[in-house]
C-alpha cells in the first residue's frame, strides 16, 4: 500500500485559489434505512488536491460518488462549480461533462478501441469534430505515455495502462476537477508508481482533484489536506504532515498503525 | 559467494514458431485414433455414417427425373435400376419447383421477386458487412418501399407516399426542436406521419393517380406462397423483432412504471400463448377487432403477429444481454456525462447485442423455421404445398421428395445465418 514515490513534486503551480469549486453543506444519504454519510460538510477550493482515506466501508466511495451524482443524497447541498446538484438533469449532465471521474476497476468501454474511448465523450456530449477530438485524445495519450496503444482494444492492455486510459479518457473532457475513487488498489505493485505518476503530473498542472487511496506516499506528496472519515463521517481533516506525524483522534491513530504497518 | 552465478550476455532474438506437421495419416493418429476410446469411438461412429448413408445414397441417386407422375417414377426406376429399387422420384420437384418457390405468382412476373431478393441481399450488405460503403445504407432504408413494390407491385405512388410519411416525421424531428422543444418534437415526429397516412396519403395517391398513372402489375396476396412467402415473413419478421424486442428490453428495465408495466405485460403475455394460437388470432380474429370496413392483407396480419412473437423472445435475451453488462459500464458512460439515449444507443447496446448474438440468431433461426407454421391457416408456404401438391392425382403418395426439398431450401438458408453469426462473434472478439 505504501509505494515509494522516487520523484521530486514540483509545486510551483500547485497554488490553491479561493475561488470555490466544491462545497458540500449538511450533506446526509441514507441506503434504505442504513445512514451511509452522516452530516457531510467540505469545502474544496480550486487547484486543492485533496485524499480521502479511511477503513473499508466507511462511506468514501458513495462520498465521491455523490459529487457526480452517481449516488443521490437525499439532505443538504452539493454546488459543485456554482451548480447545484438537484434532480434537473440537465444540471446533472452539465457537471458530469466538467467533472472527470476513474474508477477502480477502470470501467473502460471493451468495444471501443482506446483512441475511441478517448474520443466518444468529446464527440457526442461536446459536439466537437471527429477530427479534432481524435487530437486532443492524442495529445492526452501521450501525456499518460501510450500513445503507441490507440489502436489497440483494452482488453489486450496491462492494468496500469488501463488506468492511465482511463485518465486520458476524463482529461479528453477538459474537466475542472477529478475524482479518482481508489485508482491503485485493483493494480499490480510494480503498475502502481506508473499511475501515480501520471496523477502527480496531473497535480502539478494545478488540477482539483478527489482521491480515494490508501497510497499514503502520494497524500504526503501531493495533498493539501487528508480527510478520515470512519463510519460515515468525516472524524479527522488535515494537512498531510500533521495528519500523519500527529493524528489526533484514536480512530486516525488506529487505522494509521494499521495502514502503515507495525 | 558461488562460483555458479550465470548471467546473460546475449539477448535471445526471435524465432518463428515450429511448424506443424501435416499429412493425413498423422492427422487421423492423433485426431481418430490416439487412444484406446478414441479408436472404439471413430470406428462406431464410421460404421453409424456408412450405415445411415448406405440407405440414403442409393434412395437420392437411383431416381427419376423425367415422369410426369408418381407411376411414371416408379416404373422408370423399375426399368432401370431393376425391379423392387427404391428411389426418389425427383420428377415432381421438376415439375413443381417453380411452386415451390414461388407460390401461384403469375409466371411472366417472376423477375420481380427474383429481383427483390437479390435487392434484398443488397440491402442488408452494409448492415452485415462494415467494409460495404456506408452509402448503401441509404438504399437499405428505401428497400423496404421497393421490396414491397416490387412483389405486390400496383401504383409506384403507394411506397413513395409511405416514404412521404416517414420524411414528414424526420423533419419535424430534425427542425421543431428550436420552436417546440424536444419532447413536442419527438412527439410531433410521432403523430405527423400518422396523421398523413390516415388523413392526406389516401386523397394524395389518388390525386396523383388520376395525373400519372405510374405502376406495375398489381399481385394479390392470395397468389403468393411457396418460399417466397417464407422469405417475406421471415425476413420482415427478422427486421422488424429485432429494434421492437430492443426498445422491450429497455422498456422493461425503465424506472418509469407504466412503460415498465406495459413491456412486461406485452413480454409474458405473447410468450405464454403459442404461436400456432396468435396466427389464428391473425386470420380470424383480428377482424373483429379491426373497425368494420378496413381489410387487413393476411400477410400483413401474420407479420404482425409472427414479429409479436418473436420480438418478446428478442426482448428476453436482449435482457439476459444487458444483465450480463457490468455496472461499471453504466457509471463510466453516465460519469462522462452522456445522456440515457446515448449511453444507451454507444455504450451499452453494442456490448449486450455482442453478449446475444448466438441467442438472437437462434432466434431468427426459429423464427425463420416457424414460418412454416402459417400453412395451418391456409397459407400455401412450401408445407402448405407439400400438402397440396399430393392432392393432384398424378402425385398421389408422394411425401419425401418435396420435404427433402423444403428442406434443402431452409437449410442452405438458416446455415448461412449461423454461419455469419460465427462470422461476427469472431468478428467482434476485442480479446481479453
Ligand atoms: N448500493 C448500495 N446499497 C446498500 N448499501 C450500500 C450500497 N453501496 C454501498 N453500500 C454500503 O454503504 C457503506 C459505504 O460503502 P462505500 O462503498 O462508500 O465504502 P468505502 O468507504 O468506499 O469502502 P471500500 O474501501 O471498501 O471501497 C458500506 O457499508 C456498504 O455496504
Ligand atoms: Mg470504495
Amino acid at each position: 500500500m505504501v509505494t515509494e514515490i522516487e520523484r521530486e513534486v514540483d509545486r510551483s503551480h500547485m497554488q490553491v485559489s479561493d475561488e470555490v469549486a466544491i462545497q458540500i453543506t449538511g450533506m446526509n444519504k441514507w441506503y434504505g434505512a442504513f445512514h451511509v454519510l452522516k452530516d457531510i460538510n467540505l469545502t474544496v477550493n480550486r487547484g486543492e488536491r485533496i485524499v480521502v482515506c479511511g477503513p473499508s466501508g466507511s462511506g468514501k466511495s458513495t462520498l465521491i460518488r455523490c459529487i457526480n451524482r452517481l449516488e443521490v443524497h437525499q439532505e443538504g447541498s452539493i454546488v459543485v462549480d456554482g451548480t447545484e446538484l438537484s434532480s434537473d438533469l440537465k444540471n446533472i449532465d452539465k457537471i458530469r461533462s466538467e467533472v472527470g471521474m476513474c474508477f477502480q476497476h477502470f470501467n473502460l468501454f471493451p468495444h471501443l478501441t482506446i483512441l475511441e474511448n478517448c474520443t466518444l465523450a468529446p464527440i457526442w456530449v461536446r459536439g466537437i469534430p471527429k477530427k479534432e477530438a481524435e487530437e486532443t485524445a492524442m495529445h492526452f495519450l501521450e501525456k499518460v505515455k501510450i500513445p503507441e496503444q490507440a489502436d489497440k482494444y483494452p482488453g489486450q492492455l496491462s492494468g496500469g495502462q488501463q488506468q492511465r486510459v482511463a485518465i486520458a479518457r476524463s482529461l479528453c473532457m477538459k474537466p475542472r476537477i477529478m475524482l479518482f475513487d481508489e485508482p491503485t488498489s485493483a493494480l499490480d505493485p510494480e503498475m502502481i508508481s506508473e499511475v501515480l505518476d501520471t496523477m502527480i503530473e496531473l497535480a502539478e498542472e494545478g488540477m482539483t482533484m478527489i482521491v480515494v487511496t490508501h497510497e499514503m506516499g502520494f497524500a504526503r506528496k501531493v495533498a493539501n489536506r487528508v480527510i478520515f472519515m470512519d463510519a460515515g463521517q468525516i472524524v479527522e481533516e488535515n494537512e498531510p504532515e500533521q495528519f500523519f506525524t500527529n493524528p489526533q483522534s484514536e480512530r486516525t491513530q488506529l487505522f494509521l498503525s494499521q495502514i502503515l504497518g507495525h | 559467494m558461488t562460483t555458479q552465478s550465470y548471467v546473460r550476455t546475449e539477448m535471445l532474438g526471435e524465432k518463428p514458431p515450429p511448424s506443424s506437421q501435416v499429412g493425413i495419416v498423422k492427422w487421423a493418429r492423433e485426431n481418430l485414433f490416439s487412444s484406446v476410446p478414441n479408436i472404439i469411438m471413430s470406428i462406431l461412429s464410421i460404421w453409424a455414417i456408412y450405415y445411415i448413408l448406405s440407405g440414403i445414397l442409393p434412395w437420392i441417386f437411383q431416381s427419376s427425373w423425367n415422369a410426369t407422375s408418381l407411376h411414371g417414377c416408379r416404373d422408370s426406376i423399375a426399368a432401370t435400376y431393376g425391379e423392387g429399387t427404391e428411389g426418389a422420384c425427383w420428377s415432381v420437384i421438376r415439375e413443381r419447383w417453380q411452386q415451390l418457390l414461388f407460390g401461384f405468382y403469375p409466371k411472366e412476373l417472376y423477375w420481380r421477386p427474383v429481383a427483390a431478393l437479390i435487392l434484398l441481399f443488397v440491402a442488408i450488405s452494409p448492415i452485415l458487412f462494415t467494409a460495404v460503403p456506408r452509402k448503401v445504407m441509404l438504399f437499405s432504408m428505401v428497400y423496404p418501399f421497393l421490396g414491397f413494390w416490387l412483389l405486390w407491385g400496383g401504383s409506384i405512388w403507394l411506397p413513395l407516399s409511405a416514404i412521404a410519411g416517414f420524411a414528414i416525421g424526420y423533419a419535424a424531428l430534425i427542425m421543431l426542436p428550436k420552436i417546440i422543444g424536444n419532447l413536442g418534437a419527438t412527439i410531433a415526429a410521432g403523430l405527423l406521419p400518422i396523421i398523413y397516412w390516415l388523413f392526406v396519403s389516401g386523397p394524395v395517391i389518388s390525386g396523383l393517380n388520376g395525373i400519372a398513372p405510374i405502376g406495375i402489375e398489381g399481385v394479390d396476396s392470395d397468389e403468393m406462397g411457396g418460399f417466397m412467402l417464407s422469405i417475406i415473413i421471415g425476413v420482415s419478421g427478422i427486421a422488424l423483432s429485432l429494434p421492437i424486442g430492443i426498445l422491450l428490453a429497455l422498456g422493461r428495465q425503465s424506472p418509469l412504471f407504466i412503460v415498465k408495466t406495459i413491456c412486461v405485460s406485452f413480454i409474458e403475455f405473447i410468450r405464454g400463448v403459442p404461436l400456432i394460437t396468435l396466427l389464428f388470432v391473425a386470420s380470424v380474429l383480428l377482424n373483429y377487432f379491426l373497425p368494420p370496413g378496413t381489410s387487413f392483407d393476411l400477410i400483413l396480419r401474420v407479420i404482425i403477429m409472427v414479429t409479436f412473437f418473436a420480438a418478446a423472445y428478442m426482448a428476453e435475451v436482449i435482457r439476459g444481454g444487458l444483465a450480463a453488462l457490468p455496472k461499471g459500464q453504466y457509471e463510466a458512460a453516465d460519469a462522462l456525462g452522456l445522456d440515457y439515449w446515448k449511453a444507451t444507443r454507444l455504450i451499452i447496446m453494442p456490448q449486450a447485442l455482442k453478449i446475444s448474438i448466438p441467442n438472437i440468431v437462434s432466434n431468427f433461426i426459429g423464427l425463420f423455421k416457424d414460418t412454416t407454421l402459417v400453412s395451418i391457416i391456409g397459407l400455401l408456404d412450401p408445407m402448405g404445398l407439400a400438402r397440396a401438391i399430393p392432392a393432384d392425382q398424378n402425385w398421389n403418395g408422394i411425401v419425401w421428395e418435396i420435404y427433402a426439398f423444403i428442406a434443402v431450401l431452409f437449410w442452405i438458408f438458416t446455415f448461412g445465418m449461423s454461419r455469419y453469426s460465427m462470422y461476427l462473434e469472431r468478428k467482434l472478439a476485442t480479446g481479453h
